[in-house]
């Protein structure tokens, strides 16, 4: 164990770089061959499968595995790509037991789904490693449009918009492209700089630039953009980070846990990344638990997440929530921040008060809890910057769209987390990055939609 | 992308994959549906003469052996021909075929063994359209006890007889469904080719009875206690297929005459299967049956993708590749000598290879060596026979070997010639030639 995983405060380099090497290992070894044969055997090819409604993208999962059991697995890539051009990055972070698996008949049947995010993990592995591309430029159209925002949504409407022979600019704020799939999605979700290879995959069709540093609000606006382009996509996601409501929250070692996965999946070198013995986490969602478990990779001692609901209640699956308890993180419900304890300006705990559910509503319950913390992580939800919002109708602080994707503004289309209506998974972003485009494809070429 | 259209006995359909003369093919509605779904054509489920139909039963027509996992294997059907009306199947065809143009429609017949059965039926037919007409010779139950389907396809002298008939009574494109019911598939087989017939079909599905109720002791399906043999289908005929139309594409006497592969084709793979071994295009049935019209998107990907990895840019380029390596036993290279190996990595130690080769073949894997689990093959007594690859339960664990000219087979003692080398020459052979007969 050696003796820095018990230093206290925060403070880098508590494992040796061999454990971290494994502790941030691919969360699932790809399927072999086999493995992926006798998955795919078990698959039913169900008459309007319950999977392909319950995936947001609507891939044609019977057909892609019934593919990979003939062997025909570039073919099945295709089938995946058609419908989701992230179906590499989906099939390693869909939340797949809520999705597509939970709706399996042999979930019903058996309590087994068939792997289907694996198998998907297995074709359009292959696909990439070969090179094998699928889509091409139709006729260049002459039409010119703006994405704003490189992430999932963005990516996916660019790519949509360039097989249709439109041509397609990219401007994103920050200087890597791929959104929360480069800065978000868990490390060992997502290894071996996955995000920028699938980057590269998917813009080879051609057609797209990309812009980094450039950003909405500050370096242009939605009507520059619209003076400029044809259509103009909004993609930005959720920059903003709700605030804690918690005495002492600008205390030394407390910070937005988004934040502390983005320099996690950016750094080279994870020992160089601080993390404190004793670790709180607030939240009940996916980047509550990513934060914990790679808390705990780093080699922190003890990390509690602190939830003010309950159990059922949290936005994380079950399958996160076990991985979360697996992985040597504690679970706590009914908890909600009241107090940062500070000694000289640092973190050393924190208060919080106990929760109920009365009449519907959440109450306080006046009791507190007193948890020893050196470091405390905020993961409470983000929010729309809303002054990208620029004009667009808001509904709920995210903007307001139709089912094509379109805002309120005539020439403006807007999809992913900053919209209105999704659930801020990456398969959502993809598919309404997809429609808008498909959206914009038909209004630019004088379809009525 | 590879180019899939196929040009059969002059019909032209935009892939090989047509569905064969049976329930998904008996009704507009359904052959619709197939179309939209992707299918290149289809044989139209068989007609009799006109006249009140025939009547099917009206409990269990079908029975099955599943593997594990319940996935069906093989299927058998006591289902006669259409027991709809004459007339509104004809009204049917026409309208599929004026509103499906580019897809193959060819009818099913089955009419008694009398010329002017055949020459009644023929006209009408033609009317409708459809692209051609194919001989149901080949249905093995109740219709062969009123001397049709495999009645006459039993019968070489028949088959050639109502084939002249139709030839000489239509202009459409002739296909002879033939019965696997026989002994020799290449009799009917040149029957039909003396006829005139513009291509064969086949195989019909098989007699068979699938299981048989231990409780009532009535075969399977069961009509009110009793069963009757019916039609064998699906994934467990299909090597019974294969080699019947090798059997064909391989005889002098039929060469050149077009083949459509039929029996147990499920994936684009059994289909390049049937393809290389000479046929033309495939039919497909049971796999329609169990899955739906949908597969057929799995078999033109398939196929595409494979023909797209392989260069070829149509199906001509590989139908009938593999018929030059058919061959009688007695042409086999008898100095190709290879050993079982295996791989102690990939080796899961279940013991499997052990227990069939020294129960049933050589006693020539060991199970232990230095008092430790483990199983390797001893060269000496190794014949090479395969069984130990096909029971291992790891692909690739086991494989075949072939020994190098020059060096030594550690059973018989004797260095591995270099020259192929067959039975027609061996010294055991008693009517051995001086040179090698190919
Ligand atoms: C920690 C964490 C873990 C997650 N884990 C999962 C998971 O396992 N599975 C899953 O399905 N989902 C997960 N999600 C959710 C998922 O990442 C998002 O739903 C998805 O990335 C949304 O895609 P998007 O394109 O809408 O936005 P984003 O991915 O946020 O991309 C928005 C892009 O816009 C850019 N941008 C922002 N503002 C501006 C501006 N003003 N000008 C220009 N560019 C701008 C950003 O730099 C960014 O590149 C996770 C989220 C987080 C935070
Ligand atoms: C229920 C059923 C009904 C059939 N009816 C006919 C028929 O009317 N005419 C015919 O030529 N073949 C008929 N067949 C045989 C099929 O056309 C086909 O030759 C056979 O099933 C083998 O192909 P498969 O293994 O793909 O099913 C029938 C088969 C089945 C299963
Ligand atoms: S498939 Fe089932 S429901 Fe349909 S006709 Fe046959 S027995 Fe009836």
């Amino acid at each position: 164990m050696g003796e820095n995983i018990l230093k206290e405060g925060i403070s880098s380099g508590r494992l040796p770089p061999s454990q971290l090497e494994k502790n941030f290992a691919d969360l699932h070894p790809p399927l072999d061959r086999h493995e992926a044969l006798v998955e795919a055997e078990r698959c039913y090819f169900c008459h309007d499968a319950p999977c392909q409604e319950a995936c947001p993208t609507e891939i044609d999962i019977p057909l892609f595995i019934r593919e990979i059991s003939t062997g025909n697995v570039l073919g099945a890539a295709k089938t995946i790509f058609n419908q989701n051009i992230l179906g590499g990055m989906c099939a390693r972070v869909c939340p797949t037991e809520t999705l597509c698996e939970e709706v399996c008949v042999r979930e019903e049947a058996e309590g087994k789904p068939v792997k289907i995010g694996h198998l998907q993990r297995y074709a359009t592995d292959m696909a990439m490693e070969r090179n094998a591309q699928f889509f091409t430029r139709a006729t260049d159209t002459g039409k010119r449009i703006a994405v704003v925002g490189a992430g999932p949504a963005g990516i996916a409407c660019a790519h949509r918009l360039s097989t249709h022979g439109h041509d397609v600019t990219i401007f994103d704020a920050r200087d890597k492209a791929g959104g929360l799939n480069e800065y978000g999605i868990a490390s060992y979700k997502t290894v071996d700089g996955f995000a920028q290879a699938e980057l590269e995959y998917v813009t080879a069709i051609g057609g797209i630039k990309i812009e980094l540093g450039q950003a909405l609000g500050r370096d242009f606006s939605l009507d520059d953009l619209k003076k400029k382009y044809d259509a103009v996509f909004v993609g930005v996601g959720m920059g903003g980070v709700n605030a804690l409501r918690a005495e002492g929250e600008d205390a030394q070692g407390v910070a937005d846990a988004v934040d502390f996965i983005a320099d996690l999946r950016q750094t080279d070198d994870l020992s160089k990344i601080e993390i404190g013995r004793r670790i709180i986490v607030i939240g009940g969602g996916m980047t509550a638990i990513d934060a914990a478990v790679q808390a705990k990779l780093l080699g922190a001692e003890e990390v509690t997440i602190c939830y003010r609901r309950g159990h059922e209640e949290m936005n994380a699956s079950e399958f996160e929530q076990n991985l979360a308890t697996t992985k040597g993180v504690v679970v706590r419900h009914w908890l909600q921040p009241k107090k940062v304890l500070t000694a000289e300006g640092k973190v050393t705990g924190l208060e919080l008060e106990y929760t109920e559910m009365v009449d519907g509503r959440l109450k306080g319950m006046g009791h507190t809890a007193t948890l020893p913390a050196d470091q405390i992580f905020k993961a409470i939800g983000q929010k729309l910057d809303t002054h990208h919002a620029q004009g667009l109708e808001l509904v709920g602080g995210r903007i307001e769209v139709d089912e094509n994707g379109k805002t309120s503004r005539q020439g403006i289309w807007a999809g992913g987390d900053c919209v209105a209506g999704g659930d801020d998974l990456t398969v959502t972003a993809v598919a309404q990055g997809r429609d808008a485009a498909e959206s914009i494809h038909g209004a630019l070429m004088g379809e009525t939609r | 992308m590879a180019d899939l259209t196929n040009n059969f006995v002059g019909i032209k359909s935009p892939n090989p994959f047509w569905l064969a003369s049976a329930p998904p093919t008996d009704k507009a509605y359904n052959v619709t549906r197939a179309f939209k779904a992707g299918w290149g054509g289809v044989m139209w489920k068989t007609l009799g003469e006109d006249g009140p139909p025939v009547v099917n039963v009206n409990g269990p027509r079908y029975g099955a052996i599943w593997g594990g996992d319940r996935r069906l294997l093989g299927m058998n059907n006591i289902e006669l021909i259409t027991d709809r009306e004459l007339q509104v199947n004809l009204r049917e065809i026409k309208q599929i075929k004026k509103d499906w143009p580019d897809r193959a429609v060819v009818v099913s017949l089955m009419v008694p063994c009398e010329e002017d059965a055949w020459k009644a039926i023929l006209p009408v037919v033609e009317e409708t359209g459809a692209d051609g007409i194919e001989l149901n010779f080949g249905c093995p139950h109740g219709m062969s006890e009123r001397g049709m389907g495999s009645a006459v396809g039993q019968v070489p002298e028949y088959i050639e007889m109502v084939t002249r008939w139709c030839k000489a009574n239509t202009s459409m494109p002739v296909i002879v469904k033939l019965t696997p019911n026989i002994t020799d598939i290449r009799y009917p087989a040149r029957a039909a080719h003396k006829g005139g017939a513009d291509a064969v079909s086949l195989i019909n599905t098989i007699n068979s009875i699938v299981s048989v109720d231990l409780e009532s002791f009535s075969p399977n399906p069961s009509i009110d206690g009793k069963g009757s043999h019916g039609g064998y289908c699906g994934p467990a005929v299909k090597p019974i297929a294969l080699n019947m139309v090798a059997e064909i594409a391989r005889d002098p006497e039929t060469a050149g005459l077009p083949i459509s592969g039929i029996g147990g084709i499920t994936t684009w793979r059994d289909a390049a299967e049937f393809m290389a071994l000479g046929s033309g295009n495939v039919q497909v049935c049971t796999a329609v049956m169990t899955y739906g019209f949908k597969i057929v998107e799995e078999m033109i990907s398939g196929l595409s993708n494979w023909m797209d990895e392989e260069g070829y840019t149509s199906i001509d380029q590989f139908v009938g590749k593999a018929v030059p390596k058919v061959s009688d036993w007695q042409y086999l290279n008898l100095n190709h000598i290879t050993k079982a190996k295996i791989n102690q990595d990939l080796c899961i130690k279940c013991g499997r290879c052990h227990i069939a080769c020294e129960d049933t073949s050589h006693q020539a894997i060991m199970a232990q060596k230095d008092g430790k689990r483990h199983f390797e093959v001893m060269n000496d007594e190794c014949v090479g026979c395969n069984l130990c690859v096909l029971v291992c339960p790891i692909e690739d664990c086991i494989v075949m070997e072939a020994l190098e000219p020059g060096v030594i087979d550690e059973r018989t003692g004797k260095v591995v010639e270099k020259d192929y080398a067959n039975w027609t020459t061996h010294p055991n052979n008693p009517a051995a030639a001086k040179e090698p007969a190919e």
